[in-house]
């Protein structure tokens, strides 16, 4: 039991700006009061705030550790040595699975999610995720590019469609839905590299267009009642002129809900330049559109200067960026499910396109009028790594810094956008709350995590208050996980598994033999032998779906 | 036959890096065999045929004389924990769940960690660290491949399924009539069983796999090449390039290489070649690469291996966190040097097939060794552990030589632990004697 006592509290879920106020935990979770001889923690003149969230970051799974693979220089000069309880590993780009742990917990991260699993990858991602210590994490299938969902789609099977959409889910284990440059891997595996870029082409060896995927992937989701929606990696990205294409994407989401994201990487306009399309902002546009529609959800997928790892299911565009860089390059496609690209990538501030790219994503987080649909990611480690995490709050809150940094980047860039306008608004700690934990936990559905009410997981970051909020942000002073103190004045007290978060939809078993008559048809792993089984999941928590949840408060609901 | 029998079926053959998944056994529960294994191969057959439970065996030998599993994890334990330059190695046989057990114990003890990746597809490893790699699933090639070229191996023999259930004769989505479908192409130094499904046979003049790819790339690229190759290489240019033209003309192509390539003259020089000519074809067409790997589990140990340190092999523990570096730390250089004072070796034989200088060494350090059968390392060990064969005996997961992770289903219970058990106790018992992880005192010189 803990009794955190006198601290400014941030809670915006909960309508607390900033009181002061204690705190209490018992048995892992937030309660209303802890008797006297409870466990005190002075947080007199500290800022707490429930533990961060990441909605959108690459963590654990087969592309992942190609990437880690891929670069031992990466890791050579930022080492993670062990202690007597935790263990070691390496950082750079990307880091090793107990150095990812670890390093989220010293940020104040207590929550995170794997954005891009293809579904046979599943195992391999909970693995992982046993070796990636303190936080909570979950992870997100790739489903539009699924051959078989195709198949169904083209003949018209609708219910079938969205049933086998939840037995995938619940197969492996997953958190969410993910859909990445929809129509985009039967062109590329299967004619020539080539890449789809209109909603309403005709997909290769399919009657079927993106647009058709993608508003029936949203509808299937919303009909399941899954806790997050859609996630969705539109087509283009990383192409001037993009934003068209995003747009349509969220018109076609009309009457549901769709989290679009990174959505920097989609909010391109374009002039004509010497050789080819220059990149310019439609930022404003994005905004403006995501604004007025309370049905759509982004997160933004800001650029940070310096050494990134590309790691995309988006193999054409990786295969573009790794013909830009002319470095080590690396394809891996997935049967039926999907493709990937990974390279080593620099954002340089000084080149047109990254300039332009950081200073969209700034864009988008200051003409944001909701910061609980417009929330915080760097596209961990494809914008930049989480650990620029606290240095992109200070950008949001410190415009004085802000305005130096703008200074160094390419100014013909700067003046594409808003932020040479005088766009000069300043986070609070109260939107900072929001964007990178209450407003990534509403979007989960994660009711019991990015507040601090009763009930609440008792996840909680108490950070010293400084002036300085790159310095804030990059060392909070105590980190609590499950009631339990992690980090205690910035030095690792104790070892936390953290839980896998799953979805387990129900779904209609006739779709099971319609799978796997495929599975046994078409992929090189049998049917029986596909589903992940319940001792992968370790310590879990089932996040129910809409049905679920009214289910079981009904009366006689189980 | 008796009556008492159990059927298995999807069990998993961990023999090779195919790790085949579709198994029927049929166990005899009276004689504990496995009396047949429907769709095995001819080395699936015999891994299932001779991992029977045989209950003679000690459950472990310190110093060669009978010892229970307890008194040889102490006994592990205590050499473990004193040792000052301890060396892990092994782990292509056995499962991730003791590889993550192995690598754990080597963080704790500050060890040397090393796997029989290093012997085998270790430079092809390196290779992918210095120009990445196009790849896929095997079930993407059996689906959409029309051109294969098997390269420096010879699968008939090695692995006789990668032929018939993932490649050459494997019907696909994409490819209906499977090897009427597709090209397929041979190289190698000499014409090995491999070569009865190829289209065409390229035979390589030994050691000269390096000049072969080089100038395939110079033609995939338009380069001139001169026509005196031939006497290099024994292959003809009229052959290569027409090969080249191949590799651009197809649709879905895919490099599948060996050990040829990757433990003779140029090593990692070879497969880089060969993985930069797959990437150069991707201006073209659809291209991929995969090497062949051998041991059921290598693949696992590589990704276990990467998440845990964020390096595949060759790794060093010793100074508080991982470093890597091949030659300096991977185990047969190491051991040649007379470098390690103890080992822990798990599921591996490098008394049987390490240079001379190396075996010395091993026979002057105390060595415990994992394994369900007597080896040649086994008998040089001062603590020999009987374990539970992978899949067979002991349940867990393994990865395919594409990455791809399955789940293993027990045929025969054995009355031996399994490799993640003993290993795992070896820790627990470490811990208490080290009291938490070994950290090394900074020191300012």
């Amino acid at each position: 039991m803990l009794h955190i006592a006198n601290g400014r509290v941030y809670d915006p879920a909960n309508g607390i700006d900033g009181e002061v106020r204690d705190i209490y935990v018992a048995n892992g979770k937030i309660v209303k009061d802890v008797p006297p001889k409870a466990r005190r923690i002075d947080a007199k003149g500290l800022v707490i705030m429930p533990g961060g969230v990441d909605i959108h970051c690459h963590i654990a799974g087969p592309k992942v550790n190609l990437a880690r693979k891929l670069q031992p220089e990466d890791h050579r000069h930022d080492v993670h040595p062990r202690t007597a309880f935790t263990r070691s590993g390496v950082g750079g780009t990307v880091p090793s699975t107990f150095a990812t742990g670890y390093r989220y917990a010293l940020l104040g991260y207590t929550t995170a999610m794997e954005a891009a699993v293809p579904p046979i990858g599943a195992r391999h991602t909970l693995e992982e995720f046993h070796d990636t210590p303190v936080i909570d994490k979950g992870f997100y299938i790739l489903m539009g590019n699924n051959v078989l969902l195709y198949k169904l789609l083209e003949q018209g099977r609708r219910e079938e469609f969205r049933e086998a959409l939840a037995w995938w889910l619940a197969a492996t284990k997953a958190y969410a839905a993910k859909i990445v440059n929809p129509g985009g891997d039967e062109a590329w595996k299967g004619r020539r590299n080539s890449n789809i870029t209109k909603l309403d082409e005709k997909i290769e060896s399919f009657e079927l267009t993106p647009q058709q995927v993608i508003g029936a992937l949203i509808e299937a989701v919303d009909e399941l009642g899954l806790p997050h929606p859609a996630h969705i990696h539109c087509n283009n990205l990383g192409h001037s002129g993009n934003y068209t294409t995003t747009l349509e994407t969220m018109r076609i989401a009309e009457g549901h809900r769709a989290h679009i994201a990174h959505i920097q990487f989609h909010s391109y306009g374009e002039v004509p330049g010497k050789s080819s399309h220059n990149p310019t902002s439609r930022a404003k546009e994005i905004a403006e559109y995501v604004n007025t529609h309370p049905n759509i959800s982004a997160d933004v997928g800001q650029v940070m200067f310096g050494k990134s790892t590309i790691m995309t299911a988006d193999a054409p565009l990786a295969y573009m960026l790794a013909r830009y860089t002319g470095g080590k390059w690396v394809n891996s496609d997935t049967e039926h499910e999907s493709g990937c690209g990974i390279l080593p990538f620099t954002y340089q501030d000084r080149v047109y396109t990254h300039a332009l790219q950081w200073a969209i994503g700034l864009e988008l987080f200051l003409l944001s009028k909701d910061p609980w649909r417009m929330v915080f990611s760097t596209d961990h480690p494809n914008g930049g790594t989480f650990m620029s995490y606290p240095r992109l709050i200070r950008l949001l809150m410190d415009r004085e810094f802000r305005k130096e940094e703008m200074r160094k980047i390419n100014p013909r860039a700067l003046r594409q956008t808003a932020l040479a306008d005088g766009l000069d608004r300043e986070y609070t700690l109260q939107e900072i709350a929001i964007i990178t934990r209450a407003g990534p936990a509403r979007l989960l559905g994660l009711v019991n995590k990015g507040h601090l009410g009763p009930g609440a997981d008792a996840d909680i970051t108490i950070y010293d208050e400084d002036e300085d909020k790159e310095r804030m942000f990059g060392a909070p002073r105590h980190v609590i996980k499950d009631g339990q103190v992690i980090i205690e004045d910035h030095e690792f007290r104790a070892e936390h598994q953290g839980r896998i978060l799953h979805v387990s939809p129900d779904y209609d078993p006739k779709i099971v033999e319609v799978i796997r008559a495929f599975i046994d048809d078409y992929y090189s792993i049998r049917f029986n032998n596909y589903a992940v089984d319940d001792s992968y999941l370790g310590s879990h928590e089932v996040i129910p779906t809409l049905k679920q949840r009214s289910a079981a408060i009904a009366p006689g609901g189980g | 036959m008796s009556n008492n029998i159990r059927i298995i079926n999807d069990a998993t053959c961990t023999f090779c890096g195919c790790v085949c998944d579709d198994m029927h056994l049929t166990v005899d529960l009276d004689t504990n065999k496995i009396t047949k294994a429907e769709n095995a191969c001819v080395l699936g057959r015999a891994w299932f045929k001779e991992h029977g439970i045989d209950k003679d065996r000690p459950f472990a030998l310190i110093e060669g004389r009978d010892a229970s599993t307890e008194e040889a994890i102490e006994a592990s334990a205590q050499i473990l924990a004193n040792a000052r330059f301890p060396l892990i190695y092994g782990l292509s046989d056995t499962t991730c769940e003791a590889q993550r057990q192995a690598v754990a114990i080597a963080d704790m003890i500050g060890a040397n960690l090393d796997t029989t990746t290093s012997v085998c597809h270790g430079p092809s490893g390196m290779a992918f660290e210095g120009v990445g790699e196009s790849t896929a699933t095997l079930g993407e090639i059996r689906n959409r491949a029309d051109l294969l070229v098997f390269w420096g191996g010879n699968p008939a023999e090695s692995h006789p399924r990668l032929f018939t259930r993932y490649t050459v004769t494997a019907k696909g989505m994409y490819i209906p009539q499977g090897k009427k479908d597709r090209t397929v192409v041979l190289v190698d130094v000499r014409r090995s069983p491999s070569a009865a499904v190829a289209d065409i046979f390229v035979q390589v003049k030994p050691q000269r796999d390096f000049e072969v790819l080089w100038a395939l790339r110079a033609l995939v690229k338009g380069r001139r090449v001169d026509p005196a190759i031939e006497q290099v290489t024994g292959v003809s240019l009229a052959t290569l390039e027409d090969l080249a033209q191949r590799m651009k003309n197809c649709r879905f192509g895919a490099l599948l290489f060996g050990m040829g390539l990757t433990m003779t003259r140029g090593r990692h020089f070879n497969s880089g070649a060969l993985l930069a000519l797959a990437t150069d074809l991707n201006e073209f067409t659809h291209f991929v690469a995969k090497p062949v790997r051998g041991h059921g589990n290598v693949t696992g140990a590589d990704n276990v291996v990467s998440w845990q340190t964020g390096f595949p092999f060759g790794v060093n523990l010793g100074r508080g966190y991982p470093r890597f570096n091949p030659g300096e730390f991977t185990s047969a250089d190491l051991l040649g040097r007379g470098e390690a004072d103890a080992a822990l070796i798990i599921a591996a034989d490098p008394a049987a097939n390490f240079p001379q200088s190396a075996i010395e060494h091993l026979k002057r350090i105390p060595v415990i060794v994992l394994d369900p059968k007597t080896t040649h390392t086994s008998k040089l060990a001062r603590v020999a552990f009987t374990t539970a064969t992978y899949g067979i005996s002991a349940p867990g997961t393994v990865y395919r030589m594409d990455d791809v992770a399955i789940s293993l289903r027990v045929a025969l219970p054995s009355p031996y632990p399994s490799d993640e058990n003993v290993l795992t106790r070896i820790k627990e018992r470490v811990r208490e004697l080290l009291g938490g992880n070994r950290v090394p005192a900074m020191s300012a010189a």
